[in-house]
């Protein structure tokens, strides 16, 4: 194995510069106890309100007829200045209680880079743009409000483009660029419309193309989706009246981001303001950061105390919120004949849209995971964030993973299919090993890639042709599987495909979690997280862990959701960080709270305190053989033998954030510590496609993943099945049109998602467990993994079935019907 | 324009007075306080707000997309929500079954999916894969993938069998 200028290990364990001590315990160590309950797959603990109708979701809550309805006026122009906005005759109608304008709030606001305003002030830049807004007693009023306000434009040239809008020739969509604050990780190119350009350098590429007995280059596309969850984007905000306090009601993945962005916007004091998110009818990134919850604020700050509702309509969800960003990608590969991969160049064009206060940071993610879950000893990535005149870009499960991995996972398939290998013997030879170095220089973790490889192929019966036969099995008509074939004079193919991924929480350096463990005078235990359950499970999974910590019964743990007046802080409800970061916290708050029980008890029985334990809500002495339930001891306290009393209430505490990232160099993207981690894996998928007509048919999905280790088994294969036919739905079906800047097909019936018949047959999912050294119980997250690969999957079993590639997300019928007759 | 209207839902009588533009969900929702039907598109294209009526001189209850249906068209109709699934806390076998199965995971679109499921047990108390899944092809769900939504049904489908129901 050559070791040009990048370390390979030789599948030793070096953990080398990696390795990160375990976040300090308290007490002994829960983890290395016999524990009954990770691992365990305990029902969803708010599973009954959520059948039943009772799970209160923001827009179910009740304000009383004092209730304002508010309305935002979009833009119809792609990109244009203000000439005039007159909103007198709005202002005029009755029933109208406040209407804002940019010039009433026109500052900044942004997560990574402040280039965003609650209204457009001088011009717009994307259909959808808020550029007003009204307040009104009723719906009806607000909608008249909003006709009533008169804005005159005058049109700009558009980018529509992001390979054009990266170009000298482009307009600029944000001349002051230049003077936006962002955090130091996001490099601004002043004077053009590129807002992020992360570039790594490693090795030397000369040498690499010279080594590869093929260099192979191609371009791949996606296009922007959407979210689409189920409960659109919703909030209600509040001020007392004489400018007092401000609570808003938020259906979202970041009540204490949005609390800092509008505390920030608005320059008025965190703790003035509050924020509580109930349930939460899905998010999928859409509802991270800041959208239209400051619009609500900016409202009520004028409706004289009462409350104002904001509720994004399905259209207004397609394109006003945020949208997954659009990609042009450029891969280049050069690859020896055995299939090493010798070097990689690949540029990334995000289409980020009007503003890219987010996207920025998926550029980011996608520079440094550039090369895919591979070693590659020569690499040159440039990853650029593009302003355009299109819908803004934020967080979207996978966060730039999908998009990047629908190019690489495509490539890796064309150049074994040119070079006669079997695509999963060249994964398995690049693919990422412990103590390999990544495309940054950063150590690779114990990873558990390569068998997640071996199972997804051996789980969808792929059969590697014998060595020397010069067959590759990606070819056309490949075979099929375990399942009766098609009869020979049918016009439907079946195909097989594979790809892998890798994903690393995409965030700052040093995000942090806390939580609190309180317990109750029966002996049950109230846990109180700032993160956000928004279907993948947290409220259960941090339920268990609390269990397992404190030594109580699942049944006995209650989590509450988020109010930041009473919720201990979190960062965001992203980057699928909560199950490891916010797990740590929970876990060690309720090893203290578990600490202070013990340590009472021990001195009120005259016991050494690793005498006793604490099962099923019982303390008890291993040593006496005493036993005492946690209601009469955990609020009251315990009489000493001489009648005084010791303890009282007991609340614990925890917290944890990674102390280990590193900067990378702003030239090469070089660093010890780019990540926390990377969760890996892979995805095989059988299809069927209908050669008359274009059709795919997605037979069977195959995930596995490396989880590091599953604190619920169960639902983690719920994530990885809900995110495998996410991903299906977005290879196949999903894209917003957009012409000229103009949304197209803003609703279900135009824009397509998976419905219960597209759904696969059959879903199959691996759990791999390799642990993580700083994970609670060693695991890592699993939210946005399985919808990674399944794109390139998919596109890759279409070619196995037919031998057409399609090239550009989604892979519709049209699309295949065309290559087809060709 | 209002007009005076009477059903029941969930076996409750409402006589009240709506506002002619306002749909069957907006009443339920708003007028009636009864949340868990939930508002997903307000165009009929994604049944998170599905409820079941049975039509004067209907035969049966039948799932519709209560954002299609005009509050005044709902006069003497008897209607039955999410909230009106379990009985005195006893629990649909549908509903158990969700749980049980891990079919919800956000929660919003279950309410609609559920009496939905309801109405096709009630009709057909032994589907098939595929029956299920084109009875549930108006609901979606961005989260399961669908395949617990469908072992549930199945699920509750065999339950009902053993109690008779």
């Amino acid at each position: 194995m050559k070791q040009e200028s990048g370390v390979r290990s030789q599948e030793s364990g070096n953990r080398g510069q990696g390795a990160v001590p375990n976040p300090q315990s308290l007490i002994p160590n829960t983890q290395s106890r016999k524990h009954s309950i990770i691992g365990a797959s305990p029902q969803r603990i708010e599973g009954r309100a959520k059948v039943t109708g009772a799970a209160t979701y923001v827009d179910d809550m009740q304000f009383g007829p004092n209730l304002l309805h508010g309305m935002i006026k979009h833009s119809p122009m792609a990109h244009a200045i203000i000439k005039r906005i007159d909103v007198s005759k709005a202002k005029a109608l009755p029933g109208v209680r406040v209407v804002v304008t940019g010039e009433d709030f026109p500052g900044f606001t942004g997560l990574y880079l402040k280039d965003r305003r609650l209204f457009a002030l001088d011009r717009v830049r994307y259909v959808g743009e808020a550029v007003a807004a009204v307040a009104a007693d009723t719906p009806e009023i607000a909608q008249q409000a909003l006709d009533l306000i008169e804005i005159e434009y005058e049109p700009l040239p558009g980018v529509f483009d992001p390979e054009f809008g990266a170009s000298p020739a482009a307009p600029l969509v944000h001349p002051d660029l230049a003077n936006y604050e962002c955090v130091p990780f996001i490099f601004p190119q002043a004077g053009t419309n590129i807002s992020n350009w992360f570039k790594v350098r490693k090795g030397d590429m000369d040498k690499g193309w010279a080594e590869a007995d093929l260099i192979y280059e191609h371009k791949y596309r996606v296009p922007h989706v959407q979210h689409v969850p189920l409960e659109t984007h919703v909030c209600v905000a509040q001020q007392d009246a004489g400018g007092g306090k401000i609570t808003l009601w938020s259906s979202s993945q970041s009540p204490f981001a949005q609390r800092n962005l509008i505390a920030k916007a608005l320059h008025i004091s965190h703790s003035k303001l509050r924020v509580i998110t109930p349930y939460v009818g899905g998010g999928f990134g859409s509802k991270a950061g800041l959208s239209i919850e400051g619009a609500a604020v900016a409202l009520a700050m004028g409706a004289k105390g009462r409350p104002v509702k904001l509720r994004m309509t399905r259209e207004e969800e397609f394109y006003t919120t945020f949208v997954r960003q659009g990609l042009v990608a450029h891969i280049k590969m050069g690859m020896t004949r055995e299939g090493r991969i010798t070097a990689m160049q690949n540029t990334f064009y995000w289409d980020g849209g009007a503003s890219t206060e987010y996207g920025t940071n998926i550029t980011r993610a996608a520079g440094y995971s550039g090369t895919g879950p591979y070693y590659v000893p020569n690499i040159h990535v440039d990853s650029l964030c593009v302003y355009t005149n299109h819908p803004v870009g934020g967080a979207m499960r996978g966060f730039g993973m999908p998009e990047i991995h629908w190019g690489i996972e495509q490539h890796i398939d064309q150049m074994a299919e040119k070079l006669g290998l079997d695509p999963v013997q060249v994964r398995l030879i690049n693919c990422l090993k412990d103590g390999d170095e990544t495309l940054t220089g950063m150590t690779m973790h114990p990873t558990g890639l390569s068998q997640c490889i071996r199972k997804a192929a051996e789980a969808i019966g792929w059969t590697s042709p014998a060595p020397g036969s010069g067959r590759s099995p990606t070819g056309p008509n490949g075979g099929t599987i375990g399942r009766p074939a098609p009869a020979a004079d049918s016009h439907k193919r079946r195909g097989k495909g594979l790809a892998a991924m890798w994903k690393a929480p995409a965030m700052p350096p040093n995000p942090g979690s806390s939580a609190t463990v309180r317990m109750n005078e029966d002996g049950t235990a109230t846990v109180s997280i700032g993160g956000v359950d928004i279907g993948q499970g947290a409220l259960t999974a941090m339920a268990q862990l609390a269990a397992e910590g404190l030594g109580v019964k699942i049944e006995d743990v209650r989590v509450n959701t988020v109010d930041t007046d009473y919720s201990p802080y979190e960062w965001q409800t992203v980057a699928s960080r909560l199950t490891w970061s916010m797990g740590n916290a929970v876990l060690q708050a309720a090893e203290n709270a578990r600490y202070q029980i013990l340590k009472t008890v021990a001195e009120a029985w005259g016991e050494d305190i690793n005498d006793l334990d604490i099962i099923d809500g019982e303390v008890i002495s291993y040593r006496t053989e005493e036993s005492r339930p946690l209601r009469d001891l955990v609020i009251y306290g315990l009489q000493r033998p001489d009648g005084t009393w010791i303890g009282g209430p007991v609340v614990g505490q925890g917290k944890f954030m990674p102390e280990y990232v590193t900067p990378l160099d702003p030239q090469t993207g070089q660093g010890p510590r780019a990540v926390v981690h990377f969760t890996t894996g892979c995805q095989a998928v059988e299809v069927e496609v209908d050669a008359e007509t274009g059709e795919v048919q997605v037979l069977k999905i195959v995930s596995a993943y490396d989880v590091g280790r599953a604190i619920n088994p169960d639902m983690v294969r719920t994530q990885m099945e809900g995110g495998a036919v996410q991903g299906m739905s977005t290879a196949l079906l999903e894209g917003i049109i957009l012409q000229s800047g103009v949304p197209k097909n803003p609703n279900f019936t135009d824009y397509r998602i998976a419905t219960s018949v597209d759904a696969p047959p059959e879903l199959e999912s691996i759990i791999v467990e390799v642990p993580q050294d700083d994970g609670p119980f060693g695991a890592r997250g699993i939210g946005e993994h399985p919808m990674v690969p399944t794109a390139p999957a998919i596109a890759n079993a279409v070619y196995n079935a037919v031998g057409v590639r399609i090239d550009s997300m989604p892979i519709t019928s049209e699309k295949v019907w065309a290559a087809l007759h060709r | 324009m209002n007009h005076s209207i009477h059903f029941t839902v969930n076996g409750e009588r409402y006589d009240i007075s709506v506002p002619a533009h306002h749909t069957l969900l907006q009443v339920l929702r708003e007028q009636l306080v009864l949340t868990g039907t939930k508002n997903g598109c307000e165009a009929g294209e994604c049944g998170a707000c599905a409820v079941l009526i049975q039509w004067p001189g209907g035969a049966r209850p039948e799932p519709v997309n209560s954002c299609m249906v005009l509050a005044p068209e709902a006069d003497g109709a008897e209607i039955i929500t999410i909230e009106g699934l379990a009985h005195d806390d006893q629990l649909d076998p549908l509903q158990e079954a969700f749980i049980a199965t891990g079919a919800t995971q956000c929660g919003f679109c279950t309410p609609g999916i559920l009496v939905n499921a309801r109405a096709l047990l009630d009709r057909n108390p032994d589907p098939t894969d595929t029956e299920i899944r084109e009875a549930l092809v108006g609901n979606l769900c961005r989260c399961t993938g669908y395949v617990r939504i469908i072992d549930a049904v199945k699920l509750a489908a065999r339950a009902g069998k053993e109690v008779g129901r």
